[in-house]
């Protein structure tokens, strides 16, 4: 089994890593100490204090608050949007892209949907303005609660971690 | 003794032990059910006790199955065998269970087992028999295979009298003989419009194929040249890998292959369990795609007035990721199949996601049936990937299989990058189209038809640490490849005017989806000719990821009356290359400004007639995106531009980028002026946002008044109609009243086929394969 170092997996998650690592990251059984390499690596580069539990997007976590031991989805910037097991998308700001003018702000004329048929929501941070989803359903389609991670079983019983505390 | 024998009984003891096939199969499945493990192998004898033994019949039998497709595609004539490779070799053992497969279109892993197991659950040893040199012949959607032009032809294998197993060989033909040419025609809305449809006939006695069997068949399609040359690749395939089995048994002995066959099956289970816990995290994940089926244009031409209507598919999926590594999907909520050809059967849709799998979660030469084993699959019946009616039409099953599995690939790869495993992720696939196609009589006065397999390279899927890669693969074939310009011109009566890199197809991200590619072709030579579209134009299948937009949509630019002939004749200007930029079209200034010029996001036709000289875009999509867009790299939004990957316009209004541009068209982007516009971008997003439960307010309100688009109402009232579940889940969302419904026949829309269906294990003496839960 391939081992990387700390730094290399800190380049991993700049998007700086030399390509021959990559390919052998791809090619090889995966590494079992990938995890906490990771979340030290994000742990590093967040500027809030509270611990991160699991990455769920680029700038969104779930954290433990470092003041009340809480978990929560956390933006980077340091929004909450709540309880870990809510869905985060229902505390975000929306905009939805439902006219052919403003899906022509994105894409050539005839290469976005029609919006008598599809839309894109994009979610953003209500603080930072940073856009962690979009979601491209059909009018009336429910916000979908795309992620309920089963941490202390990942935790546990995948990877041997210690479960950090939670204060419900 | 007045006894009747076994022959008057119509037993034919294939297995030397007594049972039937039948009984035998089903003793394998009551063991897996009762202990977990396949045919209840709890130790792995032969693995255990002779690891190195095990190992190299492994890759005797792997190599030899590898060597026996790219050996036999060289006897094919079509380019989607050739070129392309849409071909593959599968053994099986006695029960029709995997054992291992050979590069290629994999899908077919558990389609020709599905074809085994039928003739085992239909008693075929008794009648028509089954006997060494048999040959059996299926491409019958309705017991399991993909699509009709995927044509297998399966062969027992027999040692010391006694069926030891099955090898099964597919390739995808050209033509099917379907009411309009392709392989993957559209038009037809039913089964009895696909085309030549055969149920594991004995189309071979003596490894000779039958002569009626021949006759029938060769001129039931429209291309008997390639389908003959077809059927000699899958017969020449099946023959070597047969032999190849006889020689593994010389040399390594019966006991062992047995064991092996059996055992790697087991182990195939386990190690999808394994791989799950080494890349994956348990809990649940949701994701949904859609597909346009818009089938009320004017140049959609059917022969049922009920299949006139626009229309969505739903493909919801809830995966659950066990803490024990198995995982189950359920497509509870999908809607129902329908009156065109994308319909899947359950077991193209089992079978089918090793070819996606064995791209992500399970990158092994491993691949078998043991897969099917660790996974629960969930397909309610009359879905469109399981319908409930025997009449149901499935020439392009890929266009919603393809798209249904998309929810699979972005719930992996949200586990792979919570776990840390950046490289593994994929934002998604392209919806593997345009597919050109058509037929009349060719440039060497045949009569011919013609399926473009160009959609073999689209973009695919961004990573969490690099762009998606352009114009590379298509989902359901690892082994795609875009063809050579010359050998397609002599496949079709079609120049080429241009190939280019499909600017802005990719889905903008961080990291942005691979740029799909476009060829524009010119009728030539041809007599009679015709063609037609289908891919997606209203509607995209793949979302993005994390931030990151999906691919474009698709669109379709056809041209009739162009007046090349005489522009080539006087050296003026001619379309050639790319479309670059849609928005202010090019073609049209180098064609007469007399032409018939189609140019919409009808995406699906039927048959239409072109001349010489009409025109054809070939567009083939691009893979979506991951991440914030205005997170990219200024460096890669300048390489996109001085590559024409990406038109200025989207540049600045999607990636915020600020550049100029040199004397010499070169383009650079300024780092600082582009970071402080992408705050001020943040801020701009902000002023037009709302709160989302804000918006929720806004939306329930048009859902109590019913204001949508008819195809949006059609999609929710079919998916209401399977399922109450998702009807309770839809309503509590939206806080919608008790009372509020939606029904099918408040929408004024042909709704032929929603009351009265029915199955195919219905006929009489017919026992299907059920092997989901449903």
């Amino acid at each position: 089994m391939s081992t990387y170092t700390n730094e290399q997996v800190a380049h991993l998650v700049e998007g700086s890593l030399d390509w021959e690592t990559t390919f052998r990251m791809l090619s090889m059984p995966k590494d079992n100490s990938r995890f906490e390499q990771y979340l030290k690596a994000l742990q590093a580069k967040v500027s809030f204090k509270d611990k991160i539990v699991l990455p769920l997007g680029p700038h969104l976590y779930i954290v433990q608050s470092a003041k009340t031991k809480q978990w929560v989805t956390q933006c980077d910037c340091g929004h909450v949007f709540g309880d870990y097991r809510e869905n985060w998308k229902l505390h975000a700001a929306i905009y939805v892209r439902d006219t052919e003018e403003a899906m022509t702000e994105v894409y050539p004329k005839l290469m976005a949907p029609d919006t008598q048929w599809q839309v894109y929501r994009e979610y953003y941070c209500p603080s930072c303005g940073t856009m962690h989803d979009v979601e491209a359903p059909t009018p009336w389609y429910p916000v979908i609660h795309d992620f309920e991670p089963d941490i202390e079983a990942f935790y546990k019983d995948w990877v041997g971690l210690p479960v950090p505390e939670r204060a419900d | 003794m007045n006894m009747m024998t076994n022959k008057e009984l119509g037993f034919a003891d294939l297995l030397k032990n007594g049972q039937t096939l039948k009984q035998f199969r089903d003793g394998i499945i009551e063991r897996t059910k009762a202990t977990g493990y396949y045919n209840g192998q709890e130790k792995l004898e032969f693995r255990d006790s002779d690891p190195i033994g095990y190992e190299k019949l492994f890759s005797k039998l792997r190599g030899g199955l590898v060597h026996a497709r790219e050996t036999a595609k060289k006897i094919a004539a079509s380019p989607i065998v050739e070129q392309e490779g849409e071909l593959c070799f599968t053994l099986y053992n006695a029960v029709g269970d995997c054992v291992l497969t050979s590069t290629g279109i994999i899908i077919h892993v558990g389609t020709m087992g599905a074809a085994i197991k039928y003739m085992i659950e239909n008693n075929w040893e008794a009648n028509p028999g089954i006997n060494p040199g048999d040959m059996f012949t299926n491409n019958d959607c309705s017991i399991g295979n993909v699509h009709p032009c995927d044509i297998a032809t399966i062969v027992p294998i027999f040692w010391e009298g006694r069926l030891i197993g099955w090898v099964g060989g597919v390739t995808h033909v050209i033509d099917t003989g379907a009411v309009t040419p392709g392989s993957m025609s559209t038009g037809q809305v039913q089964r009895f419009g696909d085309g030549y449809m055969i149920t594991c006939r004995k189309t071979g006695v003596n490894d000779t194929p039958l002569r009626d069997w021949l006759h029938e068949s060769q001129r039931s399609v429209r291309t008997p040249k390639y389908w003959i040359l077809d059927e000699k690749t899958r017969i020449a395939g099946c023959h070597m890998i047969r032999e190849l089995v006889e020689e593994v048994i010389r040399a390594d002995g019966i006991e062992a292959y047995e064991k092996f066959a059996y055992e790697v099956i087991e182990e195939g289970r386990r190690g999808l369990m394994n791989r799950i816990k080494a890349m994956t995290l348990p809990g649940k994940y949701r994701k949904v795609s859609f597909v346009d089926v818009p089938y009320k244009h004017e140049d959609v031409q059917v022969s049922s007035a009920f299949a006139k209507l626009d229309s969505i598919m739903h493909s919801p999926c809830e995966m659950t990721i066990k803490p024990d590594g198995k995982w189950r999907l359920d497509f509870e909520g999908a809607s129902r199949w329908g009156w065109h050809t994308f319909n899947a059967h359950q077991v193209a849709f089992t079978s089918g996601i090793w070819v996606m799998m064995c791209q992500t979660l399970v990158p092994t030469q491993r691949i078998n049936d043991g897969a099917y084993y660790a996974t629960e699959f969930r397909l309610p019946k009359g879905t469109w990937c399981n319908p409930d009616d025997r009449r149901t039409g499935h020439a392009y099953a890929w266009h919603f299989l393809v798209s249904g599995w998309a929810a699979l690939w972005r719930g992996l790869s949200q586990s792979y990058f919570s776990r840390g495993y950046l490289e593994e992720v994929n934002a998604g696939n392209a919806n593997t189209s345009n597919w050109l196609q058509g037929g009349g009589i060719n440039q060497d006065g045949e009569i011919h038809a013609v399926n473009s397999f160009e959609a073999s390279s689209c973009g695919t899927g961004a990573c969490a640490v690099k762009d998606g890669l352009n114009h590379a693969a298509a989902i359901w074939n690892p082994e795609g490849d875009m063809g050579d310009i010359e050998i397609w011109e002599m496949a079709e009566p079609l120049l080429y005017l241009g190939r280019n890199v499909k600017a802005n197809s990719g889905g903008y991200g961080k990291y942005r989806g691979g740029c799909g590619f476009e060829t524009l072709r010119m009728v030539w030579n041809a007599q009679d000719w015709t063609m037609f579209f289908m891919g997606n134009g209203f509607m995209n299948s793949d979302w993005g990821m994390m931030g990151g937009y999906p691919s474009a949509t698709g669109y379709r630019f056809e041209a009739h009356k162009t007046g090349l002939e005489q522009r080539i004749a006087i050296g003026d200007s001619l379309p050639l290359g790319g479309d670059l930029d849609p928005t202010r079209p090019d073609y049209e200034r180098h064609i007469d400004a007399t032409a018939v010029v189609k140019r919409d996001k009808q995406c699906m036709t039927t048959e239409d007639c072109y001349d010489n000289h009409d025109l054809y875009l070939n567009y083939l999509r691009g893979g979506p995106g991951f991440g914030d867009p205005i997170d990219r790299e200024p460096k890669a939004i300048e390489n996109d531009l001085n590559q024409k990957f990406l038109l200025p316009e989207y540049a600045q209004k999607v990636y915020g980028a600020v550049f100029t541009q040199d004397a010499k068209g070169v383009f650079a982007v300024d780092v600082a002026k582009t970071a402080a516009r992408r705050a001020e971008m943040r801020k701009e997003r902000l002023a037009r946002a709302l709160p989302t439960r804000e918006w929720m307010k806004e939306e329930r309100e048009r859902i109590i008044n019913k204001h949508a688009a008819v195809q949006v109402q059609h999609m929710f009232a079919t998916s209401f109609a399977l399922s109450e579940k998702f009807t309770k889940e839809f309503k509590a969302f939206w806080s919608l009243p008790a009372d509020w419904q939606l029904l099918e026949t408040e929408l004024n829309v042909p709704t032929y086929g929603s009351k009265h269906r029915m199955d195919l294990s219905l006929l009489p003496d017919v026992t299907t394969v059920v092997q989901v839960e449903e």
